[in-house]
């Protein structure tokens, strides 16, 4: 089936089996391996992509499904080769070792901060609470996309 | 993990789409698909057809008419749990929607989905049973509107016909003095409840005009305790009756052992869950 995707911005017209997930498209079609594939079974949020702005697990999505729709992933977090502030701060605050679930928490954490800008230590866990990271890595996550929230409220006042 | 081959079909209108169910043989609805994809890749179900009825509009509203709550069959669970109208007036919606899976199943998957699924793990169908809501189910051959109590058969069985969509799920809308709750035990976010309790309490004359009593995950389907419901009707609220209805409600679940617990475990919780719950919506009611 003939679909377009805009991922990252870019119009992406690509032919897919409808079987396929919306993470293989994105991986093996589209080349854009930020997206892990972890449990493939809806439970670790490795796959979180952005669905028209929406997290969503990409393994429990047909690609099919994102015809039309907008698609970002990790690597749409990074403008002009500059770091997103959620990715300045994963990398200030060490919000990450092995760096598998990093993705899918940098994409939660950037939806959270859209809605409440200075969330607490609660506010993120909840928001987390369909990604999981096995380093155990939970503390400085927390830190990192609560760091990324004062940020871009500083930077915000600065601009103004 | 890749699921069988499916032709895929995207109705743009209700009408398409009962057409498009009527017609094909061996068709699945594709809804949220929160829980069919999982299904479908693990090869439990390898349907010749999908027809995708996430682009039809006008299936994703929540509004409140003729005395009951109208939730279209694209609702998300997040959308409920958000939804000022349910913060206000449906307690026992507003307890369970957040407990549902994790945050980014609650984007996508949906209430209709939930209970035409029909996984007796399911929270929407305890919910559902508790508050006394309807489903609409359409077809091409018109519709009908069927209490959950009696669409929820077995497991992963409902009455749905192959040709019939389930358009809308009709929760009444609770009289002044209600009260309701959710009581949910998992091993952590977006397992399967190892059990979870719905609960709506309805005062009148401050006796208890109405008890809605349904559990999850302890049976082949949603239980509707209507023992314990019964034993409540009318009764003054007091720890005693409360604990009478739990233990009524525990002698109707049949849960079986697994990872997540024994049976007298389970039975147990169930018991401590509805007199809990009573106690909470009891005291919400009036408050």
């Amino acid at each position: 089936m003939q679909i377009t995707v805009t991922v990252n911005g870019a119009q992406k017209s690509v032919d897919v089996e409808p079987r396929l997930l919306l993470v293989h498209l994105i991986r093996e079609t589209l080349g854009l391996t930020g997206t892990h594939l972890g449990c493939d079974t809806t439970h670790c949020g490795a796959c979180t992509v952005l669905l028209d702005g929406v997290p969503v697990k990409s393994c429990t999505v047909f690609g099919v499904q994102a015809d039309g729709r907008e698609v970002t992933t990790v690597e749409g977090l990074l403008t002009a080769g500059a770091l997103d502030p959620i990715q300045a701060a994963f990398k200030e605050e060490h919000g990450l070792q092995c760096g598998f679930c990093t993705p899918g928490m940098m994409l939660v954490g950037k939806t959270l901060l859209e809605k409440n800008p200075s969330p607490s230590d609660d506010d993120v866990r909840w928001a987390i609470s369909g990604n999981i990271c096995r380093c155990t890595g939970y503390m400085n996550i927390v830190k990192a996309i609560q760091t990324a929230g004062r940020v871009m409220a500083e930077s915000a006042a600065s601009e103004s | 993990m890749l699921p069988s081959r499916f032709e895929y079909h995207r109705p743009g209108s209700v009408e398409e789409a009962l057409g498009m169910l009527g017609d094909l043989e061996d068709a699945k609805v594709l809804a949220g698909g929160q829980s069919l994809i999982p299904v479908l890749k693990l090869r439990f179900a390898a349907p010749a057809h999908l027809v995708d009825i996430n682009r039809i509009p006008g299936l994703g509203d929540i509004a409140e008419a003729d005395g009951a709550l109208r939730i279209g069959a694209l609702v998300r669970h997040n959308q409920v749990a958000s939804s000022g109208t349910v913060r206000g007036g449906y307690p026992l919606l507003a307890a369970a929607a957040p407990q549902i899976a994790d945050p980014l199943v609650r984007n996508l998957g949906s209430v209709g989905g939930s209970l035409a699924h029909a996984d007796p793990a399911g929270d929407w169908g305890a919910v559902m049973l508790a508050t006394g809501a309807s489903v609409v189910l359409t077809s091409s051959r018109g519709e009908r509107t069927m209490p959950v109590s009696e669409f929820l058969i077995d497991v992963f069985t409902t009455a749905l016909e192959p040709d019939e969509l389930l358009t809308e799920v009709r929760v009444p809308t609770p009289p002044p003095r209600s009260s309701g709750t959710y009581l949910k035990l998992e091993r952590k976010v977006g397992d399967f409840a190892t059990v979870a309790a719905a609960v709506q309490v309805e005062m009148s004359d401050g006796k208890i005009g109405r008890a809605g009593i349904a559990l999850t995950g302890v049976g082949t389907k949603n239980i509707h305790a209507v023992d314990a419901e019964a034993s409540l009707a009318g009764a003054e609220p007091s720890e005693a009756a409360f604990a009478e209805a739990g233990r009524l409600a525990a002698a109707a679940a049949s849960p079986v052992a697994d990872v997540r617990g024994s049976v007298e475990y389970k039975r147990h919780m169930v018991e401590v869950f509805v007199r809990r719950g009573l106690t909470t919506a009891a005291a919400a009611a009036v408050a």
